[in-house]
């Protein structure tokens, strides 16, 4: 898991402004993050950078359940940690996410 | 946030009022939504009471939306909590304790009540409905510490509460006031075959008796009966019927009959209240069944979210048992009466029964026994009161011979369809530990799935699977799935999508039983694609089913930058258009403008947010360079200019591009045009080649100039344009309903065989008009993309741009 503990919550939008399974990026200091609403309302935020040596942005994979699939090949994340499966390797930065009152805010 | 949300409240807790709100979520998020349930639970699916009774399954097995789902949604929601009344004057809902809660709108969803009969006694310890969770816990409670039960009613859900308690291990017997079971989904016949089977699985019946009186002190110790004789119990079910709670709606002066009165939009008679589900009455039906929910929730969201919709014009219904081990299946019209013609079979040895019935040739209705392999096939065919015909006879009941049409059934049951009932396993569970497992044995297979291991029933058909993978085309390979999430192949998804009328992806996956619920890339671009080609008119397209080049209608480049790619029809600009070319790809500091391979331009290197401005400042339609669709038509000079042309080539490229533009393909598609046989726009290397002659056009299909090259066959010659167009259409709708998603036509035409391809679409002229129409369908449902994203501001702005944070927590 490498998830940054102990930043500062940002807030980031409402729930609504995040199509369900269609990421969309958000920039909070300088940093490009990009952020999946999941079919079970779950919020990830993830750094969007692709974890293939080529990089590019994540937003824009297909999202089914909590797994990612990168837009640009195809390669597999689990949402909950970053890590790419099997049988490609890597690993992307996750931010903590809440959801207080349909306010989503992002940990960095 | 923008504006104050309309306040929708939804009565009731159930399957069709959350069923209902999650279409709605799909569709708008104006509404702030409150749900008010008289259970002390989230949602879950009342359906699968029946296995939880049984063991099958625990109580969070069968939750569908959790607390959580309520929260990430936004969703107010009341567990514990009746609204008694609507002041509809007050715009308020009012609570049983007089709490009021104000509404814009409301959806009543009370579903309905387990009828218990007015028998004196009724009231007594020991006797319960069989209708929710409190009821399934009581059933499961008694079952512990008494020994004697008596289920009263012989319908569908009496034999359920029978076979669970059976499980649990009661004595039980089943009271029915008719001669047969089920008398309202199955016919005599296959009400004996039913009673026979449930006999031999251990639960006793007393048929014709009419329930006079429960015995006892405070807990029930028998029933009475009209004819004076007494059955002695401990515990007693009633499950004689259902009656639509409407309680609510009569209390706010509504108008009621059996259910609530809705229109086809399902409106009721107060104005800004909604109906769905089995608390309604929709021309003089009332439902109990869980499919109408569905049909009537789609269309409610669709009407009350202000979106066109077609009216609910009523359901054909169908029933299934969930009793491990008896299959029985009935939709339709199932009683004979003279104005019917009856197809009929029945197998004492099998112990199966098929029944189809004809009014005026069309199928109407049926009944199946034992084997409910066609449910699926009939269920469709009787929904659309198919004509019956020597075929269509000969696929359902066998060609004469008195025999069996299938050599085997099983070779036809879908993938998904549970085999062995007590562990849940199904065909394509079965085969799958043959064919990668190397299981040879019915004991290997129990031992690895646990098929047969309850109670052998499927053991026949174990084996039977077994003979059917071993013995013959299916010994090697094993059978592949479009993915790694099934193992169905591409025609079996198709047929089960059109079979059951599947409407999204995720319904897709969930009917027939995928490993991963959301699919994969690779299924759920199929999924979506294949549900499109099935209904172009009302299929939704999911933008989240789509690759990223299709989701934002742009190419994608390794920097996360998008390429924009114009039409250019047949290949031929003009000056005004470069000009605006040149001056949009200024005005956006594009990277790079690069002549392409297929005689377009493409503009490398606009950053995403840029995308819409780009296209509305060209004002010119996509040119799909980045589609499954229809690309480029590449075109030679022609007879315009060209002093060996014998046809104006560049017309006809830009009138075919023109015409069958924007419409899904499994795969990228490209043609040429030529003007003479010189073939300067090399038709050998498309997907569909076309070269003038003297005297009319030859067409070439399945070629190839990419990553597996091939030249393409010629498939014909035709003498007029007319003629040409038609036979285009036809052969990429042919392709549109037979290949696998991503498969270019080069592998298509290797599949199919050239000579196929040829019966159908050249010499069945039938078949070719038939296929023409259906792609002239498809294409009056297509519509200019880039155009429609700059109208949608609100999706644009989620799709297309970022959400910058200030740094200040």
């Amino acid at each position: 898991m490498t998830t940054k503990q102990s930043g500062t919550y940002f807030p980031a939008g409402v729930v609504e402004e995040f199509l369900p399974r269609i990421g969309r990026v958000v920039e909070i200091k300088d940093q490009q993050l990009a952020v999946f609403r999941a079919s079970d309302g779950t919020i990830f935020a993830a750094d969007n950078h692709n974890p293939h040596p080529k990089g590019g942005p994540l937003a824009e994979g297909i999202v089914s359940g909590h797994y990612l699939y990168d837009p640009l090949y195809d390669w597999k994340i689990d949402l909950t940690t970053g890590l790419v499966q099997a049988p490609d390797n890597g690993q992307v930065q996750m931010y903590p996410v809440k959801v207080e009152n349909g306010q989503v805010w992002i940990e960095i | 946030m923008n504006g104050k949300k309309e306040k929708l409240v939804i009565i009731g807790n159930g399957m069709a009022g959350i069923s209902t709100v999650e279409q709605i979520l799909k569709l708008t998020t104006r509404f702030d939504i409150t749900v008010f349930g008289t259970e002390p639970y989230p949602n879950y699916n009342r359906i699968m009471l029946s296995y939880v009774l049984e063991g099958s399954k625990t109580l969070d097995d069968i939750v569908l939306n959790d607390l959580h789902w309520y929260q990430d949604y936004g969703i107010t929601l009341h567990t514990g909590t009746t609204v008694t009344r609507i002041d509809s004057d007050a715009h308020e809902v009012v609570t049983e304790d007089g709490t009021r809660f104000p509404y814009d709108k409301i959806i009543i969803a009370t579903g309905s009540n387990s009828f218990i009969l007015p028998v004196p006694g009724h009231d007594k310890e020991g006797v319960v409905g069989f209708r929710d969770i409190a009821d399934c816990n009581v059933m499961l409670e008694a079952a512990k510490q008494y020994k004697r039960a008596a289920v009263i009613g012989g319908g569908l859900l009496g034999l359920e509460a029978a076979k669970g308690l059976v499980q649990l291990g009661m004595e039980v017997t089943v009271v029915h006031l008719m001669q047969d079971l089920m008398e309202r989904q199955l016919d005599p016949q296959a009400s004996a075959m039913l009673k026979a089977e449930l006999e031999r699985q251990g639960i006793r019946f007393k048929m014709g008796a009419q329930t006079s009186e429960l015995l006892g002190g405070e807990r029930v110790e028998g029933i009475r009966f009209a004819d004076d004789t007494v059955l002695n119990v401990d515990f007693v079910v009633m499950a004689v019927g259902i009656k639509p709670n409407t309680a609510v709606a009569r209390e706010s002066g509504m108008e009621v009959n059996r259910g609530i009165v809705v229109d086809d939009y399902m409106q009721t008679s107060l104005e800004n209240v909604y109906s769905v589900g089995e608390c309604t009455e929709h021309r003089g039906v009332c439902y109990g069944l869980v499919a109408p929910l569905f049909e009537q929730g789609m269309i409610l969201a669709k009407h009350i979210c202000g979106v066109e919709t077609a009216p609910y014009e009523g359901s054909v219904v169908s029933t299934k048992l969930k009793i491990s081990g008896v299959d029985v299946f009935s939709t339709g019209e199932f009683i004979d009466s003279p104005e019917h013609t009856v197809i009929s079979h029945k197998d004492d040895w099998k112990r199966t029964y098929k029944k189809i019935l004809l009014r005026d040739n069309k199928m109407v209705g049926a009944v199946l026994f034992g084997d409910i392999t066609d449910s699926a096939e009939l269920q469709k065919l009787i929904k659309q009161q198919t004509e019956m015909t020597e075929e269509l006879y000969g696929s359902l009941m066998g060609t004469g011979c008195g025999g069996h049409k299938k050599a085997t059934s099983v070779e036809t049951m879908p993938e998904d369809e549970i085999v062995c009932g007590c562990n849940g396993v199904t065909k394509g569970t079965i085969v799958d530990v043959i064919t990668n497992q190397g299981l040879t044995t019915v004991d290997e297979i129990k031992a690895c799935t646990g098929a047969t291991r309850s109670c052998g029933g499927c053991k026949p058909v174990v084996e039977q699977i077994l003979q059917y993978v071993l013995g013959d085309s299916f010994s090697s390979g094993a059978k592949q799935g479009i993915c790694g999430c099934t193992s169905m192949g591409r025609d079996e998804i198709v047929a089960e999508i059109r079979a059951k009328g599947l409407q999204t992806t995720k319904e897709v996956m969930n009917v027939l039983g995928w490993s991963q619920p959301e699919g994969c890339s690779k299924c759920r671009p199929a999924i979506n694609y294949y549900l499109g080609m099935i209904a172009p008119d009302t299929h939704e397209d999911e933008k989240e089913s789509r690759f990223v080049n299709e989701r934002m209608n742009a190419n994608i480049q390794k920097d996360g930058t998008y390429t924009v790619v114009p039409r250019m029809y047949g290949g031929v600009t003009t000056p005004a258009d470069l000009k605006r070319i040149a001056d949009v790809s200024v005005k956006y500091d594009v990277k790079a403008v690069k002549v392409t391979g297929g005689q377009r331009l493409d503009l490398i290197g606009v950053k995403k947010e840029d995308l819409t401005k780009v296209w509305a400042e060209l004002d010119m339609p996509s040119g799909y360079a980045y589609a499954k669709s229809l690309r480029t038509v590449k075109t030679c000079v022609g007879s315009q200019f060209c002093r060996f042309g014998t046809q104006d080539s560049m017309a006809m490229g830009a009138r075919i591009e023109r015409k069958f533009e924007r419409l899904d393909l499994p795969a990228k598609f490209k043609y040429a045009v030529n003007g003479c046989p010189r073939n300067c726009a090399e038709a050998c290397t498309k997907d569909i080649g076309i070269v003038g002659n003297d005297g009319g056009w030859e067409i070439f299909i399945g070629g190839n100039g990419g990553i597996k090259a091939r030249l393409a066959d010629s498939l014909c010659k035709v003498k007029t344009d007319e003629e040409l167009i038609e036979l285009c259409g036809a052969i990429m709708q042919y392709y549109r309903e037979t290949g696998n998603y991503l498969e270019r036509t080069s592998e298509w035409v290797e599949r199919m065989g050239l000579e196929h391809i040829r019966s159908v679409v050249v010499d069945n002229l039938e078949e070719r008009k038939a296929l023409m129409q259906r792609i002239e369908f498809a294409l009056e449902h297509v519509e200019e993309p880039w155009q429609k994203t700059i109208r949608n501001e609100e999706g644009q702005s989620k799709m297309f741009h970022g959400i910058e944070v200030s740094a200040r927590p």
